[in-house]
C-alpha cells in the first residue's frame, strides 16, 4: 500500500465523524435551532457506543447505542430550548458539560478495554484493484453511511415538501406558524435528528477509529462540526468538502509529526483548531453582502395560540 | 390537554429571587436519584458533598481558595453575557494568563530580583488574558465570525501552548523529566493572608473585583451601556452607544480577569506551571455566572457554592469511591435547572384543556 493511498484512507476515516455530526447539526440549524451541545452528545455517544459493542460484540448494536444516547441528550435540550424557551446558547453549553460528565461516569469502567474495530467492506476483485480499490470499495460501513446521509439530507431539504416546511420554520417561524405548521414539533424532530447523528458520530470514534475508549476522546470534534456548518453556508454539498478538508488537515499534521519536521508537535496538533478560526474568519468576511444563515437561527419561539 | 408557555406581563420578582434556590433543590433531588443508581446511600453522599466540607476550618479556607478563580472569571463573563456576546473560552484565557505571568517567574528564577516580580507577573497575566480574549472579539466585530466558536477553539490552542512550554523550553532541569517548571521563587509567589493558612492575596483581590464590578454595573454609564446593548440593541443604537466598542471592552475585561485568575492560581496555590492547572475553572465559571444571575454579589455566592461541590466531589471520591466526573454531571444538571427556572421569571406555564367545537354536536 502506497503512502498516498494510506493518507487518503486515514483522511476519510478522520473526516467521517465530522461529516456525520455536522450533517445532523445542519438539519437542526436549518430548522432554526442552534444546538451547541454537539460535543457533549458526541462524547456520550462514544461512551455508550463503546459500551454497547463491548457487551454484545456487535458494531451495529454499539452504533445504535450511540445514536440513542445522542438522541436522549438532545431531548433534554429540546425540553429546555423549545419547551421552556430558554436561551439556546446557554442550554447547549449545559448539554456539553453534562455530556462530558456522564460519559466519564459511564466510561470509568471502560478504560483499558479493547473491542474489535468495525469490519471493512470487501468485494473480491473490486477491493483488490490497485490504488483505488481499497479507497472506493474497502472502507468501513460508516464512511458509506455518512455519504448516503448527506445525499438523503440534500434530497430531503431541496426535493421534498417536508424539507421546504423545515426550512420555512428556520427562516421565519412566525409565518410558518401562521400558515398552520407546527413549528415547535418540526424543531423537536430536527433537534432529535441532530442528536442521533452526533451520537453516531461519537460512536464512530471508539467503534471504527481507535478500538478503545478514552475520556475526552472527541477532543473538540463537536465544536469543529459546528464550525463546519458555518463553513458550508448551511448547504449539505459544501459540508462534504469542508469535512474532508478538515480531515486532511488533521491527518497531515499527524504525518508531519511522524516525518520529524523540526516543528513542535503541539503546534502541529493545534493546526486543526487554528484552521477552524481562519476558516471562520474568511467565510464570515466573504459573506458581508448578506448572511446565508437561517434567518430565525437561535431565536426562541413561543407560539401565541 | 396541553402545557403551553404564556408571557408574563412583567418579570416576576418573587421567582427571580427564589429561582436559584429551586434550581439547587431540584439538582439535589436529581443527584440523590443518581447516587441510588450508582448503588450509594444518597443521604450519606449528599452529606459528604455539601456538609462535611463546611465542618472544618481547613476545608472552609479551601472553599474560598477554589472559589476565588471561579468568581473572578465569572464576573468577567457576566459582563459579556449582559452585553449578549458569548465568551466561552475563559479556560483558554486563564491558561494564557498563567503562561504569560509564569514567563517572568521562569526568567528571574534563581536571580536576586526584587519584590517587583509578583506585581509584574499579575500585570502580564491580565494583559495576556485580555489580548487573547480580544482575538475572538476582533474576529467578531471586524469579520462577523462567531465569537463562540473562535473563543472555544483558542482553548485547545492555549492547552497545547502550555503543554509545549512545560515539556520543552521551560521544563525544570532538576525536575526528573516531569512536565513542570521549577518551583517559583518567594518573590514570584502570591503571599498568604495568614501564615500557615490557605487563604492568599488572590482571595482579597477577588473581593475587590466583585466590588469593582458592582460599582461598574450599578453606578456608571459604561455599565448602563453594557446592559442596554445586551437587552435592547435597537435602543442602544438610537442612544448612540458604540456596540462594537462595548463588545471589545467586555471581552478585554473578561479576558483580563480570567488571565489574572490564571496567574494567581499558578503563583499561589500551585507554585509552579504544569499541565492540568485548571480543573475546568473557565467552564464552571459559566455556570457560576448564570447561577449568580449575572449579578456580582450573586456570583460571589454562586462561586462559593460551586467551590463547595469541587471540594465535596474530591472528598466523595476518597470516602465513598464516587467518580470525580459526578461533579461535572452535577454542574451540568444544575445549569439546566437554573436556566429552566429563569424561564419562569418571564413566562408562566399554563395547562390548556382541549376546547370542544360547537359543530361537533357533542357539547
Amino acid at each position: 500500500m502506497g503512502l498516498l493511498e494510506a493518507i487518503i484512507l486515514s483522511v476519510l476515516a478522520a473526516s467521517t465523524p465530522l461529516l456525520i455530526a455536522a450533517t445532523g447539526e445542519l438539519i437542526t440549524e436549518r430548522a432554526g435551532v442552534l444546538n451547541l451541545g454537539v460535543e457533549g452528545m458526541m462524547i456520550l455517544g462514544a461512551a455508550c457506543g463503546f459500551g454497547g459493542t463491548l457487551l454484545t460484540g456487535s458494531t451495529i448494536v454499539g452504533a445504535i447505542c450511540g445514536m440513542l444516547a445522542g438522541t436522549a441528550l438532545s431531548l433534554i435540550f429540546a425540553a429546555m430550548a423549545l419547551g421552556l424557551a430558554v436561551n439556546q446558547v446557554a442550554t447547549g453549553l449545559a448539554l456539553t458539560i453534562l455530556g462530558i460528565g456522564l460519559s466519564g461516569l459511564i466510561g470509568a469502567g471502560f478504560v483499558g478495554e479493547r473491542i474489535a474495530t468495525a469490519p471493512h467492506l470487501y468485494i473480491p476483485g473490486l477491493t483488490d484493484i490497485p490504488y483505488v480499490g481499497r479507497i472506493l470499495f474497502g472502507e468501513d460501513g460508516f464512511v458509506y453511511l455518512s455519504l448516503l446521509l448527506v445525499i438523503a439530507v440534500w434530497l430531503f431539504l431541496y426535493r421534498t415538501r417536508a424539507g421546504l416546511i423545515l426550512r420555512a420554520a428556520g427562516d421565519n417561524h412566525v409565518s410558518a406558524h401562521a400558515l398552520g405548521y407546527p413549528v415547535l414539533r418540526i424543531r423537536l424532530y430536527a433537534v432529535m435528528f441532530g442528536g442521533a447523528c452526533a451520537g453516531l458520530a461519537g460512536a464512530y470514534l471508539p467503534l471504527a477509529y481507535t478500538p478503545f475508549f478514552i475520556p475526552g476522546m472527541t477532543a473538540g470534534r463537536g465544536w469543529i462540526a459546528l464550525a463546519l456548518v458555518v463553513f458550508s453556508s448551511w448547504r449539505p454539498g459544501r459540508l462534504v468538502v469542508g469535512a474532508y478538508l478538515f480531515g486532511a488537515v488533521t491527518i497531515l499534521q499527524l504525518h508531519a509529526q511522524g516525518w520529524g519536521i523540526g516543528i513542535p508537535s503541539q503546534l502541529m496538533s493545534a493546526l486543526p483548531y487554528l484552521a477552524t478560526v481562519v476558516v471562520l474568519v474568511l467565510i464570515s468576511r466573504a459573506r458581508t453582502g448578506g448572511s446565508t444563515a437561517p434567518a430565525a437561527l437561535g431565536t426562541v419561539f413561543v407560539p401565541d395560540r | 390537554m396541553q402545557l403551553v408557555l404564556e408571557k408574563r406581563a412583567e418579570r416576576s420578582t418573587a421567582i427571580a429571587l427564589i429561582s436559584p434556590l429551586i434550581a439547587i433543590g431540584l439538582t439535589v433531588v436529581t443527584m440523590s436519584i443518581l447516587f441510588v443508581l450508582l448503588g450509594k446511600n444518597p443521604l450519606a453522599a449528599l452529606a459528604v458533598y455539601f456538609i462535611t466540607p463546611l465542618t472544618d476550618g481547613y476545608s472552609l479556607q479551601e472553599i474560598a481558595v477554589k472559589a476565588a478563580p471561579l468568581v473572578m472569571i465569572a464576573i468577567g463573563l457576566s459582563l459579556c453575557y449582559l452585553a449578549n456576546v458569548w465568551n466561552i473560552g475563559a479556560e483558554g484565557q486563564f491558561l494564557v494568563g498563567a503562561v504569560a505571568g509564569s514567563w517572568l517567574a521562569v526568567v528571574t528564577h534563581g536571580s536576586d530580583a526584587g519584590p517587583w516580580v509578583l506585581p509584574s507577573m499579575l500585570l502580564f497575566g491580565a494583559a495576556a488574558g485580555a489580548l487573547y480574549a480580544l482575538i475572538p472579539a476582533i474576529c467578531k466585530v471586524r469579520f462577523g465570525a462567531s465569537e463562540i466558536l473562535v473563543s472555544l477553539m483558542l482553548v485547545y490552542v492555549a492547552e497545547l501552548l502550555l503543554d509545549y512550554l512545560v515539556r520543552g523550553p521551560w521544563r525544570d532541569p532538576a525536575g526528573f523529566n516531569f512536565p513542570t517548571t521549577a518551583e517559583f521563587d518567594p518573590v514570584a509567589t502570591v503571599p498568604l493572608l495568614i501564615e500557615g493558612g490557605r487563604l492568599h492575596l488572590g482571595v482579597a483581590i477577588t473581593l475587590l473585583v466583585v466590588a469593582g464590578a458592582a460599582v461598574l454595573l450599578g453606578r456608571t454609564i459604561k455599565g448602563f451601556e453594557i446592559r442596554v446593548v445586551g437587552a435592547a440593541p435597537r435602543a442602544a443604537r438610537f442612544g448612540g452607544f458604540k456596540s462594537n466598542q462595548l463588545i471589545l471592552l467586555t471581552f478585554a475585561i473578561s479576558g483580563a480577569l480570567a488571565g489574572l485568575a490564571g496567574i494567581i492560581e499558578v503563583a499561589g496555590p500551585i507554585g509552579h506551571l504544569q499541565p492540568g492547572i485548571s480543573p475546568g475553572y473557565g467552564f464552571t465559571a459559566i455556570i457560576v455566572a448564570f447561577l449568580g444571575r449575572l449579578n456580582p454579589v450573586g456570583i460571589l455566592i454562586a462561586g462559593l457554592f460551586l467551590a463547595l461541590t469541587f471540594i465535596g466531589g474530591e472528598q466523595a471520591q476518597i470516602a465513598m469511591k464516587i467518580p470525580l466526573d459526578m461533579t461535572k454531571v452535577f454542574q451540568g444538571i444544575l445549569l439546566f435547572y437554573v436556566l429552566a427556572c429563569d424561564s419562569l421569571i418571564l413566562y408562566r406555564i399554563r395547562l390548556i384543556m382541549p376546547q370542544r367545537k360547537a359543530a361537533d354536536g357533542t357539547a
